[in-house]
This record gives C-alpha cells, structure tokens and sequence, in this order.
C-alpha cells in the first residue's frame, strides 16, 4: 500500500479543509485548456462526459417542450390546440428523442464516461478517441433529428409499428429511422469502451468483488448495448428498403409479416427499457450507501442482480404482443420470464431498505432523490407485473396504463437518478457546493409533480382510454387536467436546478475532495479531478463501502 | 354525479373476474411496497446522523433473509401468474355454439357483419347471454378492437385473422375504441357496443333487416367472381371441391396436412400458390386486389355453410 493511494490518508489530509492548495498543485482537467478546440478535441473522459451532459440536457427541453405541447392540447377532449397531424408529430418527437436522446445515453454517457476511469482508478477509459467519436456520431444523430422534425416530421410514433410506417404513413420516416441508426453506433462504441475499461483498466487490489455497484451496473448495460442495438439497426435497415422498394418484409399481400416488425423491434427495444434503468439502479445504491454512511446490504445480491436483469431482460420482448395474435403458448412463456425478471429488481429494493437499518442518515439532497427514486421504481416495477400477467394485459395494454407505467420506470426512475448523481458528484465535477436547501426543494417538487402527473394515468388507462389519443371522451377530463396541472410542477423542478447549479459554478464555495463523507476512489482525487485523475496509480486493499471505520468513533 | 370516474363499467361476468383479478394483484402489490416504504420512513427518522440510536452490529448481509424477499414475493407471483393465465386462456377458446360476427378494420372505422346479413359501421348490437365469437381483419394497417366495458382488446392484423369471444351480460350501451395507433385519426376510430336482450336483438335484426345473408352473399360472389368456374363439382377445370372441406384436414402438395379453417380459406384466396393442396395445379390466380376484406369474409362463409348444408363430396 502506498501512501498518496491511501483514500483515507488523503481524505485526512486534505479532504476536510479544503481543497485549493491540491487544485493549485495539480491542474484540474477544466483548467487544463480553455480553448473551444481544447474542449471540441479532447480526449479527456471527464471533458467528453461534461460534453455530454450539456448536449442531453439540450435534448431534454426539446423532448420535454413536445411533451408540454402534448399535455397543453390534452386539456380539453377535443384537443383543441393541435390537428390530428400535429399532435401525432409532436408525440412522436417526443418518443424519439426522449428515448434515443436523452433516457438511453443520459447515465452512461454522462456519468459513466466521467466517473468509471474515477471510479476504477484508471487515467482514461480504454479507448479515448473512440469516445469522442461516439460524442460526434451522437451529435451528429441528434442534430439530425432536429432537422428532420424541422423539415416536417414523423407520425409513425417511436415504436415505428409496420405496415403503417412501411405504406401509409406521411412524414420523414426513412429520415428519422436514419437518424436513430445512427445514434445506435454512438451507443454501441460506449458501450465497448466500457467493458474494455472495466476488464482491462481497474487498479492494482480493485477486484471485481470491490467493483462499485454504479460500475456493476454499466458494466451490465454495456453488455446490452453492444449485444442488443444492432438488432435494433438491422430493423431500422429493413424499414427503409421497405419503405423505399416496397420489398415485402411486412407486407402481408405478398407474404410478409407485419409482426416480424414487432419481434424485431422489442428484441431490442425491452432490453433497452434495462438499458435506461440499470445504471439508475447503480446510481441509486451509490446514494444509499453514502446517505446511509454505511456499506450496502448484500453487495453480491445487488451486483449479482443487474447481470441477472440484463440476462433475463433479452428473453421478455413477447410482453408487448400479447393481443397481437401470438399464440396462448409464446404468451404464457413470455408473461413467466417477466415475472421472473421484476424478481432481481425487488431483490435491490429490499437491500436499499436493509442498508438504511443503522445508518447515519442524511437528507442531503441525494439521499431525497433516492429515495424519490425508490418509491416511484416501486410503483412502476409492481405495475409493471401487472402488465406481465396476461388477463390483465389485454385489458390496460396500448392504454395510458402502460404509459404512466414506463413514465414510472423509465422516466421517473431514470431522472430522479440522473438528478440523485448530478447533486452527488456536481461538488466532484465542477468543484464547487450548490445549494442544498434548493436541491431538497428541487426533489419535493419533483416527487410531488411527478405523481400528480402520472398518477391519474393508471385510472385513465383502467378506464378505457388508449395511448397516442388526441380526442378522448368527455369524461376523461378531470383525469387530465390534474395530469397537465401535474406536468407544469414537474416542469418547474426540471428548471430549478438549471438556474442554481449554474449559479453554484461561480458563486459556490469550493468543494473538498470528499464533501459527504464517502467512500470510493473518485472522492480521493482533488475537486476538480486533474487531468489524469490520480497523481499515484491509487492501490485498493479493502472492501467497497468501507463506511464502518470512520464512523465508528463518531455516533455509536 | 360521477366527477371523477374511477372504474370502468363491466357488462360481462369475465370483465368481472378481471376486476376481481386487478383488485386481488393491487392488494398483493400493497403488500409487498408497504414494508419498503414503512421502513425507509422508519429508518429515516430513527438513524438520522447525530441521532443517538443503538448501531452496534449493523448487519451488511444475511444470506436468508435475502433468499425469503427473493423466494416469497416470486411464489406468491407464481399463483396470480397461474390465475391470470387461466383467464387468458379462455379468450382463445371460444364456445362452439357462439355466434359469429366479422369485423373488419380499416383507416377509420369498425365494420360489424352480422351471420344474417346486416352490416353496421361503428356501431355493434349483440344479444345478451349468447356467446359471441368475433373474427376480425384488417383492410390497411394493424388496429386494436377494444371494448373496456368487457376486458377484452384483440389487435386485428392484415394478413390474418384474429379473433376475440365474450358473453355479454348487462344491456347497455359502451364504447369501442381503437387502441393500436393507426395513423392521423387514429383517436376517432371510436364506436358504440349496445348490449341488447335477445328478444329486442331480434326485432333490431328484423329492422334492419338484410334479404341475404353472409352465406348467401357469399354464394352470389362465388359465382359472378368466377370461383365455380372451377370450384364447382361439374366444372371443367380440375379444382378440389369445396363441398365439406371446412374444419377439415387438407393434405398439401408439400406433405403437410392443414385444417381447413378461416385463415386458410383466406390465403387460398388471396395467395393461392402458397398452400396448393395434394394432387392439383398451382394454377388459381390471386384474388389479391380484387376481393376486398368483406369479400373474402363473405366467401369463407359460403364455404362454411357447404359443410352446414351437408353437401356430400
């Protein structure tokens, strides 16, 4: 063991005080260059991550301006504001880039670039250049995409279904499909360079038994990724010549299979709803474990788990076909493999609630976003096994049952998360403390409006009204306004943290290395991190989550 | 005054075992959360940091207790996936004495034929207490027939048949709804479901009484389409007969043996090269763009009434 690898050593050394004499010492890697080209050419893991979050939070809005369009109109039964078309065009932009844009590269792409080579004591990720590549082949997928719907738009929805988005439907289809074949390369190469890193990069004494779990769980979705997206482009490929040539893949009249489609699509698009939450789930136990002050409850079982979600998750895609037409058979195996799939998932929410018994708990702001995220994970897994059994299913499915469902899962639980990581290592990021009070008010606004919103749509969707709705039934109206009065408090908690997280990067008082007290590598480095991380190749000898040994002194 | 309604109404006893089924699975769901949330509450306010608790041998695992949350929670899914599926399982095993009634989806709006002839748009009056078995296709894109007031949605694809049963039980009207998007009016592909007793069935079929029904329409398609040119047992093309053929095994050029249902009908008609049966030419044409979906559902029914009528072969 080393000295200056000593987490505790250092922590005691300079964590507590402060940082600016470290800083001073070694650059930080955003005093490293102050040039555009510094930032536009780097190669630097933590700069490619800032990269990132910038450009996601600028696809958030635009996903998130068509979604208060989409609830604006569905005030009033008629839907007043929009046509039919403009309606269809605006959800569909903002399934696309919700999905493809911001929940499927939102954690990974953002902290798993800036924290994995922290996290594992590696100076970069395995392959730098390729990560700037993924960053440009993403742009470049997003851009496109704003073009597309500028230049008229899609209404097929995200999903694509066939024959409507091979024969009858109007818009840019081939376009928008281009560009989501394009992002997937941006996912598959992340997903590579991760589990290079993660195989080849970890520190001296960093086992796979000392892994954190936030590295478990991108460990996990890399395997996705890179297995599951070119299912997902080879689809995409056979829209296009069908659209253009009129091949017949899915074209009943000369042999096709409209449902072909559909296998092909949920092959990759459920493995992509694990792809959106494990690393919410990694995130999540980080947070808790450092909320709690105290080491994880069943390491192996929490780990052990997000492999199991990511294995079982490529064997459940027929849970979206179950008034398809499928056979009662596929069905009833692909209902059993959902339910067997939400076990791992209860697994690390019983774990969560045990690490808290004997904690030294605090209501930082993200322990509230875990906790946030606990409770709507919660409700959207166990809805989620509702639509896992069949009779039920045929009654809620294509309703806004299932959408309040995956807003649960998907949404709810992958912001939350991306909220609980963005107040945990901002200190880390930008070296500077925000304002806790406003990040606890945040999380409440956020809790509060999410519900408010969501809520309502199970009971919309048990009563009958079904998704992509433009008119509904007077009667449905209630339900809607509390959802669009739901949304505006959810827009607010959106913003808040734009406006006091910018704020903190000037006016913030400098953060320590370790500001809550926690454990793992990236709290031994300087706040900001120096270019390369580590000023010693940092040497690991004990287990993750090492809380006991501080706080033993402290409160017993 | 219903403000803010909170649970559909149920006009079949199978909506009612849905219920039964979602109210039962919530109870389980509470069960499960109300631990999770019950001790996060807990713990929150017990340990908070400088609290003064006893934290002496705070535990980090416990490999039985860990196995009983992974164990309990699946058996007790075991059951419900075993109740659910066994009322699934019932909608693809319709009756054998339910009455038939086609449907045909197309961008946008629901057709309803019924066995005696009458076709109604957006609109499906059925007779209470009587097994009724829905064969649906679709003209265009895929559609998704729904009817909240009985549990039950069946998507209707092109290219195939697909079918849905129910016993309706409490006269009234419901809404039909289509819930697979289908395109720009998808939100307007909307209709009535009228729960009628048979007796007032019977005048409403007497109304809107049809001269012909599906058979017989069929039989008249049969012949101007120039099916019996072949078909027919004194044709001089050589053509196997359709006389009885319905529900029966029917030995194919390539070994395989099919029943002769409605989907098979259906591809003979409209992909006659794809499954020619045993010891003829593949010389029928299609009927691809000829027919339309009602047209091919009126035919199948001619054919089925060949074998109710006892033609011999």
């Amino acid at each position: 063991m080393t000295d200056v690898a000593d987490p505790k050593l250092e922590e005691a050394n300079v964590g507590r005080v402060g940082s600016t004499e470290t800083v001073a010492q070694r650059v930080s890697y955003l005093r490293a260059g102050h040039s555009l080209k510094s930032w536009l050419l780097t190669t630097d893991h933590k700069r490619i991550g800032v990269l990132y979050t910038l450009s996601i939070t600028f696809f958030f809005f635009i996903g998130a301006a068509a979604a208060a369009l989409i609830r604006l109109d569905l005030l009033t039964p008629a839907g007043d504001l929009m046509t039919n078309e403009g309606y269809n065009r605006a959800f569909t932009v903002h399934g696309v880039v919700m999905v493809w844009f911001f929940l499927i590269p939102s954690i990974p792409n953002t902290f798993g670039n800036f924290l994995i080579p922290l996290m594992i004591g590696a100076k970069d990720l395995a392959f730098p250049k390729l990560n700037l590549l993924s960053w440009y082949i993403y742009m470049l997928a997003g851009l496109f995409t704003v073009f597309v719907l500028i230049a008229g738009g899609v209404d097929t929805g995200w999903t694509f279904y066939t024959p409507l988005s091979t024969m009858y439907a109007n818009g840019n289809v081939i376009l928008a499909a281009s560009a989501v074949f394009i992002v997937g390369f941006s996912s598959i190469l992340t997903g590579l360079n991760f589990i290079v890193t993660v195989h080849t990069l970890r520190c001296p004494g960093m086992t796979w038994g000392r892994l954190p779990l936030f590295v478990w769980s991108i460990y996990a979705t890399s395997l996705i990724l890179v297995l599951a997206t070119p299912v997902l482009a080879i689809t995409l490929v056979l829209i296009s010549l069908e659209r253009l040539f009129g091949l017949g893949i899915f074209n009943p009249a000369i042999g096709g299979d409209p449902l072909l489609f559909q296998h092909l699509f949920w092959f990759y698009s459920h493995p992509a709803v694990y792809i959106m939450v494990l690393p919410a789930l990694g995130v999540v136990s980080e947070l808790v474990a450092a909320g709690a002050h105290k080491p994880i409850f069943g390491y192996q079982f929490v780990a052990g788990s997000s492999i199991a979600i990511a294995a079982l998750g490529f064997f459940v895609w027929g849970h979206h076909m179950f008034v398809s037409g499928q056979s009662l058979y596929a069905s009833a195996a692909f209902s059993f493999l959902s339910i067997a799939v939400a076990i791992p998932s209860g697994v690390k929410v019983y774990n969560w609630t045990a690490t808290l018994f004997k904690g030294h708990i605090s209501l930082d702001p993200p322990f509230l976003f875990a906790m946030t995220f606990i409770g709507l994970f919660v409700f959207g897994g166990l809805t989620g096994l509702m639509l896992a059994m069949l009779a039920i299913d045929v009654h809620v499915h294509d309703t806004y049952f299932v959408i309040a469902h995956f807003h649960y899962i998907m949404v709810g639980g992958t912001i939350s998360a991306f909220f609980g990581a963005l107040h945990y290592w901002w200190p880390k990021i930008v070296g500077r403390m925000y304002s806790l009070a406003w990040g606890r008010v945040t999380a409440i606004f956020f809790f509060i409006g999410f519900n408010l919103t969501f809520f309502p749509q199970f009971l919309l969707g048990y009563l009958g009204m079904p998704r992509r709705y433009h008119v509904y039934p007077p009667e449905f109206q209630v339900l809607n306004v509390i959802s669009t009065g739901g949304a505006a408090v959810l827009g607010v908690a959106y913003v808040m943290p734009l406006i006091y997280l910018i704020y903190s990067m000037r006016y913030g008082k400098p953060a320590p290395n370790d500001p809550w007290n926690a454990t793992g590598l990236e709290w031994t480095t300087p706040s900001p991190p120096p270019k390369h991380n580590f000023g010693a190749l940092p040497v690991v000898d004990r287990p993750p989550y090492d809380y006991e040994i501080e706080m033993r002194d402290e409160h017993v | 005054m219903n403000f803010i309604p909170l649970w559909p109404p149920g006009a079949s006893a199978y909506s009612h075992q849905i219920d039964l089924l979602v109210i039962a699975f919530t109870v389980l769901v509470v069960a499960l959360s109300a631990p999770v949330f019950i001790l996060l509450l807990v713990f929150i306010v017990k340990y908070r940091r400088g609290k003064e608790a006893d934290r002496r041998h705070a535990p980090d695992r416990n490999i039985p207790l860990e196995l009983s949350w992974t164990i309990i929670p699946f058996v007790a899914l075991l059951g419900f996936y075993i109740w659910s599926t066994d009322l699934f399982a019932r909608l693809y095993h319709p009756p054998a004495d339910a009455m038939q009634i086609d449907v045909v989806a197309k961008q946008w709006m629901w057709k309803f034929q019924h066995p005696e002839g009458q076709a109604e748009i957006n609109e499906l009056h059925v007779p209470s207490g009587q097994p009724v078995k829905l064969t649906m296709a679709s003209q265009d894109v895929i559609h998704s027939l729904f009817i909240p007031a009985l549990r039950i949605k069946q998507d209707v694809v092109p290219g195939r048949y697909t079918s849905s049963w129910f016993v309706a039980d409490k006269t009234g009207t419901y809404r039909i709804a289509c819930s697979q998007y289908c395109g720009s009016n998808h939100s307007e592909m909307t209709g009535s479901f009228v729960v009628m007793n048979p007796a007032d069935y019977a005048k409403w079929l007497s109304l809107s009484s049809n001269e012909v029904n599906l058979a017989a329409e069929g039989a008249a398609l049969f012949r101007s389409r120039g099916c019996s040119g072949c078909h027919d047992p004194g044709a001089s093309v050589r053509a196997p007969s359709l006389a009885g053929i319905y529900g029966n095994p029917v030995p194919l050029q390539s070994g395989e043996i099919v029943i002769a249902d409605d989907q098979y009908i259906r591809d003979s008609i409209l992909l006659p090269q794809s499954k020619v049966v045993a010891g003829y030419q593949p010389i029928m044409p299609t009927f691809q763009n000829v027919l339309s979906e009602e047209d091919v559902m009126k035919l199948v029914a001619y054919v089925k009434s060949l074998k109710q009528a006892g033609v011999t072969q």
